[in-house]
């Protein structure tokens, strides 16, 4: 097994998927000579060129709506989007949301969409307010959509590849922070199945719901847990939309108690969705009620104390188990 | 003969309302901007300064000459996310945007904004925008409002070469010229979007000529050259001030720096970057000066020398200055 970075797994899943369908393609903001503003997409134009890794101009409307147009002409284009971050994919938004999602129902499934939005979500750090937004729960508001959200190299490539084969609008949001995170890459091909969620810590008196950058942020505050003897379990749904409900559930189930961790705003976020599903399927299996970490409900200040203040951390995450714990 | 062709000489900004006075000041403001983001790119480099950092160096003539031909106090300034520069010709203080970029309370923007959004609403300067051509109709909007309450204000608005490939653009100058907005469109042409040269992003090879589908007045100007922006700036803000007619002026600059501080700026050769540089607006424009016996050269080190004791201090005080207090974070969320 190789260890690798999770923008290397990234880009060897767009090369496999490359390498295997010729109709799959990249285009997007500096994706080709500049290797990617992130460098997800180095070496990609080098060694597939101009025709299959395409620098788009700055008009994330424009080529969102290309790349749907030429996925859902039935003969054989599978497009891959990148977004440089999905606060600008905000502007292609109507393109996602208005056609791809819908298109394929109101044709009455005569057209396909396969084609995937990738591209780092969420705040990084210090960007400030129109560059810092954790977008998930307003895509996977859209029924037409599937919204996947990797925290490993592994789950990374084993996703993706899954998305780019698959026949309808994925959402692909990674992390701008998370790229340089190493993690052990199976040298031989795997497939991640879109709606299969990972348990990412064993335990038994909590469980604790967290994707992308917040697996990490709900991981430590299990290590703080620990020490105080209190054994959390750590499962990641990877996908939002369809979700692994049989995954949440059963671990809600043995634990009795559920903490929901994410970097989005609180307000209608899939964590909602999540505690609501919790709250009226396994209501009788509850010791306490759903608690839900978040960012502050405001737009992100650029100040680092701020920002720091404003986001989810493994001490607040411990403090909120503690509380659905009456501890 | 000689004697004689001095004495009828006269400088190229002649015809144009343009004090000795001025001239320094336009001047002193190119090297205030200078000054301050080379010592904004080291404090960067020490961690002073954090997320993204837009450095103007290079394109220093393009504001200030627009910025000189405006009014002080009730017109407006529109531009995205390189604003340092900008704010700073609009006569911002170089210590609230130094503590700015710090992300100190005593910043333009309370330490909330950040190196991309710099306002100061007192002054006219509305920012300080980070969405690639997000701002373009907001500042339509700014002259949609003062024509609506019958003030003869214009709005000026800078943005990239690159911003004019977004739909929204277009959108913009089409009811900026089909209702008669006092809005000047200042396109900083400095060759790239990031990692993308103009010639690979962009269809056709004049860039003004976008406007023309609008039929809106339109050119091409010099934007390494103050005075030249000046007299192209004072034309549009005449016809927007007097008439209630916008204009798309393409400024054509060049960036001396990477797009921002993590850009190694491979997409471009040395080349290229040293022919831009022997036309650096402010080394050339001092020539001008000393040449017309306006400033002496002992002048110009002595400006230098205090611009850069100014900057000392802005950052000495932006270090100084606390953080905004927590409760902030919370504030101005809604009205
Ligand atoms: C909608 C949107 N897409 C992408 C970006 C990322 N981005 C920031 S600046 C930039 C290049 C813009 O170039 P240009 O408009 O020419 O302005 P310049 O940086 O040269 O001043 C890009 C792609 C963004 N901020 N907003
Ligand atoms: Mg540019």
């Amino acid at each position: 097994m190789a260890v690798l970075q999770i923008r290397e797994a990234i880009n060897q899943a767009i090369a496999e998927e490359m390498e295997r369908d010729p109709g799959v393609f990249i285009m997007g903001e500096e994706v080709a000579q500049y290797n990617g503003a992130y460098k997800v997409t180095q070496g990609l134009w080098k060694r597939f060129g101009d025709k299959r890794v395409i620098d788009t101009p700055i008009t994330e409307a424009g080529f969102a709506g290309i790349g749907i147009g030429a996925a859902m002409t039935g003969i054989g284009i599978r497009p891959i989007v990148e977004m440089m971050t999905w606060n600008f994919a905000i502007l292609a938004f109507d393109q996602i949301m208005n056609h791809a999602a819908k298109a394929r129902y109101m044709s009455a499934g005569q057209f396909k969409m396969p084609i995937v939005f990738r591209g780092p979500n969420g705040p990084a750090h210090m960007l400030g307010a129109q560059h810092s937004q954790a977008l998930e729960s307003m895509v996977a508001h859209v029924p037409g959509l599937i919204v996947m959200t990797p925290s490993t190299p592994y789950d990374a490539k084993g996703m993706l590849k899954a998305a780019i084969r698959d026949d309808n609008p994925v959402i692909f949001m990674e992390s701008e922070l998370m790229y340089g995170i190493k993690g052990e890459v199976p040298d031989e091909e795997y497939l991640i199945p879109i709606g299969k969620g990972d348990i990412k810590r064993e335990g038994t008196d909590v469980t604790i719901i967290a994707w992308t950058k917040m697996v990490a942020v709900a991981l430590k505050a299990a290590e703080e847990l620990e020490k105080e003897g209190i054994s959390a379990e750590v499962i990641d749904p990877r996908t939002l939309r369809p979700l692994d409900e049989e995954m949440i559930l059963t671990s809600v189930r043995k634990t009795n108690r559920c903490v929901i961790v994410e970097d989005s705003w609180p307000y209608a976020s899939v964590g909602t969705e999540i505690a609501h599903r919790i709250h009226t399927k396994a209501f009788d299996d509850l010791d306490a009620p759903v608690e839900k970490i978040n960012s502050a409900d405001v737009p992100m200040p650029y100040a680092e104390n701020l920002e720091h203040e404003a986001l989810p951390s493994p001490a607040k995450v411990v403090a909120a188990v503690k509380k659905v714990l009456y501890r | 003969m000689k004697e004689e062709k001095k004495k009828s000489h006269k400088p190229r900004w002649a015809d144009l309302d343009l004090s000795n006075e001025k001239l320094i000041k336009m001047y002193k403001d190119m090297l205030m901007i200078r000054r301050f983001e080379e010592r904004s790119a080291q404090e960067y480099g020490k961690g002073k300064i954090g997320g993204f950092c837009h450095l103007y160096i290079g394109q220093e003539a393009t504001g200030v000459g627009a910025i000189a031909a405006l009014r002080e106090n009730d017109d407006f300034i529109y531009t995205a996310y390189r604003d340092h520069g900008l704010a700073l010709a609009r006569g911002m203080d170089a210590k609230g945007c130094m503590a700015e970029l710090f992300g100190k309370v005593t910043g333009v923007s309370k330490g909330i904004g950040g190196s991309m959004h710099f306002y100061d609403l007192s002054k006219g300067f509305m920012g300080g925008w980070g969405i690639v051509g997000g701002h373009p109709p907001l500042a339509a909007g700014s002259a949609f409002a003062t024509k609506y309450q019958g003030r003869d204000s214009v709005t000026i608005c800078f943005m990239g070469e690159a911003s004019t490939n977004q739909g929204v653009f277009h959108e913009t100058l089409n009811m900026a010229q089909l209702w008669k907005l006092p809005v000047i469109f200042i396109c900083e042409n400095n060759g790239y979007g990031m990692g993308t040269a103009i010639s690979r992003a962009m269809a056709g090879e004049h860039l003004f000529e976008k406007a023309a589908g609008y039929e809106m007045a339109r050119g091409a100007v010099n934007g390494m050259d103050v005075i030249e922006m000046y007299r192209e700036m004072s034309i549009a803000i005449d016809r927007a001030r007097t008439e209630s007619l916008p204009t798309f002026l393409e400024a054509r600059t060049y960036r001396f720096r990477g797009h921002s501080m993590s850009d190694p700026g491979q997409y471009r050769t040395k080349e290229e970057l040293e022919e831009y540089k022997k036309r650096d607006p402010i080394e050339t424009f001092a020539k001008e000066l000393i040449a017309e016996g306006i400033l002496t050269e002992a002048e110009i080190e002595a400006f230098d020398e205090a611009i850069k004791t100014e900057v000392d201090e802005a950052v000495q005080f932006a270090d100084a200055s606390p953080q905004p207090p927590l409760e902030m974070l919370h504030e101005n969320v809604y009205a």
